[in-house]
């Protein structure tokens, strides 16, 4: 099972662009959309994800050959639901304010299609190494866009950036952009330029 | 669960294809456990510094709304009267309460008062300053709500807003300009009309239900 460090280096890289949960997977879009209304959330929101993404693939990968499969779904979102739930408390106790701003969505992490996806897709099949790998990249690339969106959104929706001001008082904020409307158009555009720019690189390879 | 058996797959022959029935209800009841314990402890394990940080935001609420108490009371309601004493076998957590806070001097500066409301997004609790003789306001903090960002969100975002209730005297009247005639008039938030209004009604209720509490807890103090 000693993995090729070419293949390593694939299984970490993977998730943070060419096949980013977000962009490209087009996972866990509620969090995506209902959480970036500020950067300190986008934040709070993508470690956590990132903590429960990689438990549960350790633990998913290290039990293949105990799960039956009958029971697969089962016992991985028991898994899920178990680190899910530990990262609520521990957010709470540590961080009380962003556990407060993130509301339900913490505990609504165990839908997250991504984290339920690399489990059943790729976790199960392979080691607790490539498996731990392929979760620090999916949940890092999963952050990062969290990051990408919350950023637009926290400046122009309300003027500042992790809580500081960044324009004087004549900045008059566009609140649409913190309202959900404003999560879609953000995302929106995202996926907009991505397809453009990969359809201008196809022309070009074809010409 | 059986009826995987009737429907054999191409990956029929991978290990774990045909289990029979006892390992996996083992393994079901066992990660079942397993899973129960780690979030019981878990649990356990943040309780107490969860719960430390309730108590500590309620207690700099009250400072905040009582403008720095130097001391102050838990008052519980017990059958229609407040009293300094929690009532036998009751569930501290469970019984109603305001907190009556003292000047240096030991006079009584005012009492603070939780109270909530749905608002425009789910329920908004607040807390307030109420010298329970005048009526008058000592200052009011939301302490949660969901309410819209960017709109909702001012009635503890806007200092403005908030600021007015220091001093104004319940029953409040929200208005769209305050006319400076009376002391009870408070503008409501452009865009967040229902959220400001909602505030208002919060404090009057409150007001109206515990101002005589307050205040028969008072006389028989002071008699």
């Amino acid at each position: 099972m000693a993995a090729a460090p070419a293949a390593s280096l694939e299984d970490l890289t993977r998730g943070l662009w060419r096949e980013n949960p977000v962009l490209v997977q087009m996972l866990g879009l509620c969090p995506t959309l209902a959480v970036t209304n500020s950067v300190a959330n986008g934040i709070a929101m993508g470690v956590a994800t990132l903590f429960v993404l990689l438990g549960s693939n350790v633990l998913v990968a290290s039990l293949r050959t105990v799960i039956p499969k009958e029971v697969r779904i089962t016992s991985y979102i028991l898994i899920i639901a178990t680190f899910v739930t530990t990262a609520d408390f521990t957010l709470e106790a540590l961080v009380p304010r962003i556990h407060a701003a993130l509301g339900p969505f913490v505990a609504l992490i165990v839908v997250n299609c991504i984290i339920l996806g690399r489990a059943e897709a790729f976790a199960s099949r392979v080691s607790v190494r490539r498996a731990a790998l392929d979760a620090i990249g999916m949940g890092t690339g999963f952050t990062m866009v969290l990051l990408m969106m919350s950023g637009v959104r926290e400046v122009l929706g309300s003027g500042t950036l992790l809580g500081m001001a960044l324009f004087g008082g004549r900045f008059e904020p566009w609140v649409i952009m913190v309202l959900p409307p404003g999560g879609f158009l953000t995302l929106g555009i995202f996926l907009l330029l991505l397809a453009w720019r990969a359809e201008r690189r196809q022309r070009v390879q074809e010409a | 669960m059986t009826t995987a058996h009737a429907h054999p797959s191409p990956a029929a022959s991978a290990p774990g294809s045909g289990t029979p029935s006892w390992r996996l209800l083992t393994i079901l009841s066992l990660s079942g456990a397993l899973a129960g314990g780690l979030i019981v402890s878990a649990y356990r394990a943040t309780l107490p510094p969860i719960e430390a940080h309730r108590a500590a935001r309620v207690e700099a609420a009250i400072r905040e709304v009582l403008k720095l108490p130097a001391r102050w009371d838990t008052l519980y309601l017990d059958r229609g009267a407040l009293t300094k004493r929690l009532p036998d076998g009751a569930n501290p957590k469970a019984v109603e309460r305001v907190f009556l806070g003292f000047d240096s001097n030991g006079n009584p500066v005012g009492a603070a008062i939780t109270a909530g409301r749905p608002g425009f997004a789910d329920i908004i609790n607040l807390i307030f300053g109420l010298d329970p003789t005048s009526g008058t306001l000592l200052g009011m903090k939301v302490l949660t709500s969901k309410e819209t960002p960017g709109l909702g969100d001012k009635i503890y975002r806007d200092s403005g807003f908030v600021r007015q209730f220091r001093g104004a005297v319940a029953p409040l009247k929200g208005v769209k300009d305050v006319s400076g005639k009376s002391q009870s008039e408070v503008a409501v938030i452009t865009g967040a009309t229902i959220s400001s209004r909602t505030v208002i009604r919060i404090i009057n209720e409150a007001t109206a239900r515990w101002q005589p509490l307050l205040q028969a807890y008072r006389a028989k103090a002071t008699p």
